[in-house]
């Protein structure tokens, strides 16, 4: 938490001088604390993963509120939580008031999270470009078979078969799958 | 459009932001008002034709010190609110301090005064007027002010609204003052407030609805 207010201000002021390379890597960075933020909390994984996309254009439009002499963590969550109790409003869902900190943004449960998601990604590494994107799509991006289809031009069932085989393959590679 | 994309997209387009764009964005907003109003002021009402003898008295100062550190205050207030994590800190006691002045130094005249003035220095002669013709002047400063936070990013924006209604208020407050004659503190204290507290329940209503972003 402490290590991530560090970086991700040190990241945010170059940024607002309009260094785009280091906002990429920010931005790139709080996707993975965002959807495991939105996502705990919404259950259907294309709203979060909606919701996290609307969050990081409202901060982008939004940019120049942050002050520099604030925690860029609690500027950020205030935002995630802002755009969270809209988003119950707007579906007219009980609005309840997350009682959350910025704590729970960038908390362990988020930070082991997100290297879950680096553990995974290192091992799709291992598998052939066409059944990394898939397997990606279905399980990562929670796209359902018919979604993925459209989205990489195949049938349902080469998607099923190639997520299938490449799940196989990636046991296979860990040793312990069946 | 896949989260990456965007993400992409995003950092190739970025620009510098400016420095202290909050303040200023505010006070452009605000600015814009206050001519407009000066304005409406003007053509609808004038300026009082002592002006020069008055602002050589203390009553045309009290007036004015009061509704100048409201409106201080309270841009002070707004500067803070209208950021995403924005909490009021020191400014939000401190604006109730320049009403508990001004409620005392009402208090103060109405004590020294004989019995069968008081009522005459509570509603002066503009009493029916006074708080309607400050509402009037201040909603030109209200829509700047909220044309700028709708740029901004409050999260808290019953709150928010209510201030900046309040904000507009002391502005539209000052410019009147340019016109009103009234001397009297309790007269100040009444009606002024009372057209100041319009303004910010008005910013209070229109928040949720006006400020979401």
């Amino acid at each position: 938490m402490v290590e991530a207010e560090a970086e991700l201000k040190a990241l945010m002021v170059r940024s607002l001088k309009g260094d785009g390379a280091a906002y990429g890597e920010l931005l790139r960075k709080l996707q993975g604390f965002l959807r495991a933020y939105y996502r705990r909390r919404i259950g259907r994984a294309a709203e979060a993963e909606d919701l996290l996309q609307e969050t990081l254009i409202a901060m982008h439009t939004r940019r120049q509120t942050y002050d520099p002499e604030r925690p860029f963590t609690a500027w950020l969550h205030a935002i995630a939580r802002y755009k969270l109790i809209d988003h119950f409003r707007r579906h007219n869902r009980r609005a309840e008031d997350p009682l959350d900190d910025a704590g729970q943004l960038f908390g362990a449960q988020d930070a082991s999270a997100v290297e879950a998601q680096l553990d995974v990604e290192r091992m799709l590494r291992w598998l052939p470009e066409k059944t990394r994107a898939l397997i990606r799509s279905v399980k990562i991006d929670g796209l359902s078979t018919a979604e993925a289809a459209a989205r990489h031009g195949l049938s349902e069932s080469a998607v099923k078969v190639g997520v299938h085989r490449g799940l196989k393959a990636l046991g296979q590679k860990v040793g312990d799958g069946p | 459009m896949r989260t990456d994309d965007l993400i992409d997209a995003l950092s190739a387009e970025l620009e510098p932001a400016p420095a202290r764009a909050v303040g200023n964005r505010l006070a452009l907003g605000l600015a814009i008002g206050a001519v407009l109003s000066v304005a409406v002021m003007v053509l609808w009402l004038g300026v009082r034709a002592d002006l020069m003898h008055a602002m050589r008295t203390g009553p045309f100062w009290m007036k004015f010190a009061y509704a100048f550190s409201v409106a201080a205050l309270g841009f002070g207030l707004i500067d803070r609110l209208a950021r995403p994590d924005g909490e009021g800190g020191v400014f939000g006691p401190l604006i109730l301090a320049p009403l508990a002045m001004m409620i005392a130094l009402a208090f103060y005249q109405m004590i020294e005064a004989p019995d069968d003035q008081r009522m005459a220095l509570m509603m002066g002669g503009s009493s029916q007027v006074c708080a309607r013709n400050i509402v009037v002047l201040s909603l030109p400063i209200f829509l700047g002010l909220f044309w700028s936070l709708r740029e901004l990013a409050p999260t808290r924006l019953t709150l928010a609204g209510a201030v900046a209604g309040v904000v507009a208020g002391a502005v539209g407050t000052v410019v009147y003052a340019l016109h009103c004659t009234e001397n009297a503190a309790p007269f100040v204290a009444i009606w002024y407030t009372l057209g100041i507290a319009a303004m910010g329940a008005l910013g209070a209503l229109l928040g949720r609805a006006l400020l979401r972003w």
